[in-house]
């Protein structure tokens, strides 16, 4: 019998759980990344990851993580999905302890838990302030001991191109294109799973890596496959300003006991202590965001008028700011140049997580038959705000789905042919060969750079944390110039190979569509949810707007569809408030 | 606004004669040297004021997380992200890393440190990513330990620090001896300790490491590099010796 050939885009996290997953199934893999999977953005995730194991004596349970997903996604997350991924979360955080995860202990010996925002138990498992590397390490060992079995093969340094997709629409495999010598290649496969994480590279000022740029899934988009969510983009409260890039400090720091405080009348005020008292510093990121908002924009209290507030942890012990927080400390000394044991941190909000993403079914297939998504790139689980300790949780367990409902998939079809799909793949290969050429050949007037620059300010003037209707519709109209005025920009590099500003530019090409999906998703959506907050219409509506936000691309507009109801059969939607 | 001045190494290519240019580039407060190379990117011109490519380089996280940014640095090797500005004497030097294959300006082809992975067997050999239960336990002096060696992010600079780490040698690299010492410490890594051994002890092993302890000193997770060579060094002893009695 002939092996399933499945090839995944990305290798992040949900990547390479689906390669182990889909490998255990029987298929044979490939796995296309940008970066040396080693170097994904997954590595960057530092507080920690979800699972009730109920080790605190806090009577947690999983349906009580259940409740704080959903309603922590204010009622947007559909609810069977949410139900089996966190019934799956104790059993996740074995398989990484036995792959070799230094997860911190508890005085006994078990995984020690600590809490996280928008719940009362502490369910969140972590190694240190650096969990996404130790996660990393361990899927990206079991995925090297696959690659020496035989079963998976890596692409490294390569850039996904397009789909390839034959004369009915089912997906037949993949063109990429290699980094360095700028070859373009199709590869065939009997199914494709997209493991291409978040968008928030889009807005510039992120906490995410300078691939989290969303081209992978819009390419794939606009393809075919529907799009849901745009709008609701996640805003971190606690991240260290920096003009090339907004540096996370976990929430962990809050969770260990991490106080935010500003300036009042000379004495320091805990604000959200005070408007908050069951939560305090722990309010989840959407609310806490819009605090400090609040006070650096509206009540000037922003530290020394800057725009940043304090965050504590001068009071902590030594011995708990060494074994959970060091990664923090050690950040903050090396790019800020003050020691956070000593001095207080200065943070501000910015754009972190894309709750957003492809569409996907239960199974994690997309709406192109043989394309699946997992991972940040999709659109399930967090509603419209995630929790914090749930991404991790997400890119895992969605893999896991995904990689065996790839292998089902194939082994339910009759193999196609291999003569026929290599037509599809070379016309495929030509048209990407095609398009590079083109942008090779750029020679215009105006600078990609300066491009982007003014995407990712339009995008912040309007779609941060208060979303205003006129700030919309103007960011709407800038981004169709901004789209117009790159037909005439110009390639910087000149040079074949190793080209960098080739990548930049597909990927910019993608952020015009994307920009206007976030923009036009956000101006119909006329009512306040989770992230996505209107000060105009500050109450949700759940008459009206219970529904999936789907777009789908059309080569003139956005085609936008609301029919999809989430599912709320299991529990009933209350208004969210901490 | 205040300039400074940045030499860079270039190279077009592989096989291209490397070359040195010149930029200026404005400065601002706590600016590192990736977005000081950011700059040239958005505007490619040397000091001169001739156009010029821009230069490649690679990042990622831009947080010292992922390794990518990994180049010398007025001469040292360093990650440009979290290299600040002011610290650095002027002109800064930009070079690429010296021990591994150029492909392009201050990019370099490291894939070779995860290969090395490959030859030292770095997994725990799991029975399946299905539902087993839990692991043992593990105490916390114990995960101090394990968590010391297990912030390596695979920059390579302990290799380019190296004395003896260079193209005509089959050393692996220093980084190897961490992950080992970590693996061997897992409750269930350790069941397979020997295999790891048995690759410390063959080509390119601890036989080509000859403690100059220059690893610990640029390692920027400050990992007790020297601490599990020795510890290594010992326990490959024990090892053949127990071999050499069986």
């Amino acid at each position: 019998m002939t092996r399933p050939k499945i090839i995944i885009v990305g290798g992040g996290l949900s990547g390479l759980m689906t390669a182990l997953k889909a490998v255990e199934q029987g298929a044979e893999v490939a796995i296309f990344s940008t970066v040396p999977v080693r170097r994904s953005h997954s590595v960057c995730a530092e507080g920690g990851i979800n699972a009730a194991l109920n080790t605190k004596g806090q009577d947690d349970s999983v349906s009580q993580h259940i409740y704080d997903t959903i309603y922590g996604g204010d009622f947007l997350a559909h609810q069977s999905p949410v139900e089996k991924m966190c019934k799956a979360a104790p059993a996740i955080i074995h398989m990484f302890d036995r792959m070799g995860v230094c997860f911190s202990r508890t005085n006994e010996g078990f995984i020690d838990q600590r809490l996280f925002g928008g719940v009362s138990k502490k369910r969140t498992c972590y190694g240190g302030a650096t969990t996404g590397q130790q996660l990393m390490a361990a899927l990206d060992e079991q995925v090297r001991r696959s690659e020496v079995a035989g079963d998976i093969v890596k692409f490294e340094n390569w850039e996904f191109g397009s789909l390839v997709l034959n004369d009915e629409g089912v997906c037949v495999g993949i063109t990429a294109i290699d980094k360095v010598t700028l070859k373009v290649r199709g590869f065939a496969a009997d199914a494709v799973v997209i493991c291409s994480g978040g968008y928030g590279e889009v807005f510039g000022a992120a906490t995410s890596s300078k691939h989290c740029t969303g081209s992978a899934a819009m390419q794939v988009y606009k393809q075919g496959a529907t799009f849901a969510n745009p709008e609701f983009i996640q805003i971190h409260p606690t991240t260290i300003p920096g003009y090339d890039k907004m540096r996370l400090v976990t929430e962990g720091v809050r969770g260990d006991g991490g106080r935010i405080w500003v300036l009042r009348d000379g004495k320091p005020w805990y604000f959200l202590e005070e408007w908050y008292p069951e939560y305090g510093n722990l309010v989840p990121r959407d609310i806490a965001s819009r605090a400090i908002w609040k006070v650096v924009n509206e009540m000037n209290l922003g530290v020394g008028g800057s725009k940043s507030v304090y965050l504590d942890i001068t009071h902590l012990s030594k011995d708990l700011l060494k074994d959970n927080l060091a990664a923090v400390v050690d950040t903050y000394l090396k790019f800020v140049g003050e020691d956070p044991r000593e001095v207080p941190m200065q943070v501000y909000p910015a754009v972190h997580y894309t709750m957003g993403g492809l569409w996907v079914d239960d199974n994690h297939q997309t709406t192109i038959q043989g394309v699946f998504a997992a991972g940040e790139c999709d659109f399930q689980y967090h509603g419209a705000n995630r929790l914090g300790g749930n991404s991790l949780l997400s890119a895992v367990y969605s893999g896991m789905i995904a990689g065996v409902s790839a292998a089902n998939y194939v082994t339910g079809k009759e193999v196609a042919s291999d003569m026929s799909v290599i037509n599809f793949v070379e016309t495929e290969c030509g048209m990407q060969e095609a398009f590079n050429k083109k942008i090779m050949l750029m020679n215009g007037n105006e600078n990609p750079h300066k491009l982007k620059n003014e995407l990712s300010e339009c995008l912040n003037n309007s779609a941060f944390i208060l979303r205003y209707d006129n700030q919309l519709k103007d960011a709407d109209q800038k981004i169709l110039q901004l789209k117009e005025r790159f037909q005439n920009a110009a390639m910087l590099d000149k040079i074949g190979f190793a080209n960098q500003e080739l990548f930049f530019m597909r990927t910019l090409f993608h952020q015009f569509d994307l920009a206007q999906l976030i923009v036009r998703a956000a101006l119909n959506r006329e009512e306040s949810r989770g992230a996505h907050f209107k000060p105009e219409k500050p109450n949700r509506d759940d008459k009206k707007w219970l529904n999936v936000t789907k777009v789908s691309y059309n080569e003139n507009e956005p085609e936008f569809d609301y029919k999809e109801k989430v599912e709320i059969e299991k529990i009933k939607p209350v208004e969210r408030k901490y | 606004m205040a300039e400074i001045r940045l030499k860079i190494r270039r190279q077009d290519g592989p096989e291209d004669l490397p070359y040195w240019e010149e930029f200026m580039v404005p400065v601002y407060p706590k600016m590192n040297v990736v977005a000081a190379l950011k700059k040239i990117q958005e505007n490619p011109q040397n000091s001169q004021g001739i156009e010029t490519n821009p230069v490649v380089w690679d990042c990622s996280c831009l947080e010292e997380a992922c390794g990518s940014c990994t180049m010398l640095i007025n001469g040292k090797v360093k990650q440009a992200c979290s290299t600040l500005i002011e610290n650095l004497e002027q002109p800064i030097v930009l070079q690429p890393m010296s021990k591994f294959y150029v492909i392009r300006d201050l990019s370099v082809d490291r894939l070779k440190l995860f290969d090395a992975l490959k030859k030292i067997s770095a997994w725990v050999v799991i029975d399946g990513i299905f539902d087993l239960g839990p692991g043992e336990k593990v105490f916390k002096e114990q995960q101090r330990k394990m968590y010391s060696y297990s912030r390596c992010i695979f920059c390579g600079a302990c290799c380019e620090a190296c004395p003896q780490y260079n193209e005509r040698s089959p050393f692996m690299g220093s980084f190897i001896f961490g992950q080992i010492f970590l693996l061997n410490m897992h409750p269930l890594g350790k069941i397979s300790d020997h295999v790891r051994l048995e690759a410390l002890m063959g080509l390119g092993g601890i036989a080509d490491c000859n403690n100059a302890g220059n690893c610990e000193k640029v390692c920027p997770k400050e990992i007790p590099l020297t601490e599990a060579i020795a510890s290594l060094g010992w326990k490959t002893t024990l090892y053949t010796i127990s071999k050499f009695f069986r």
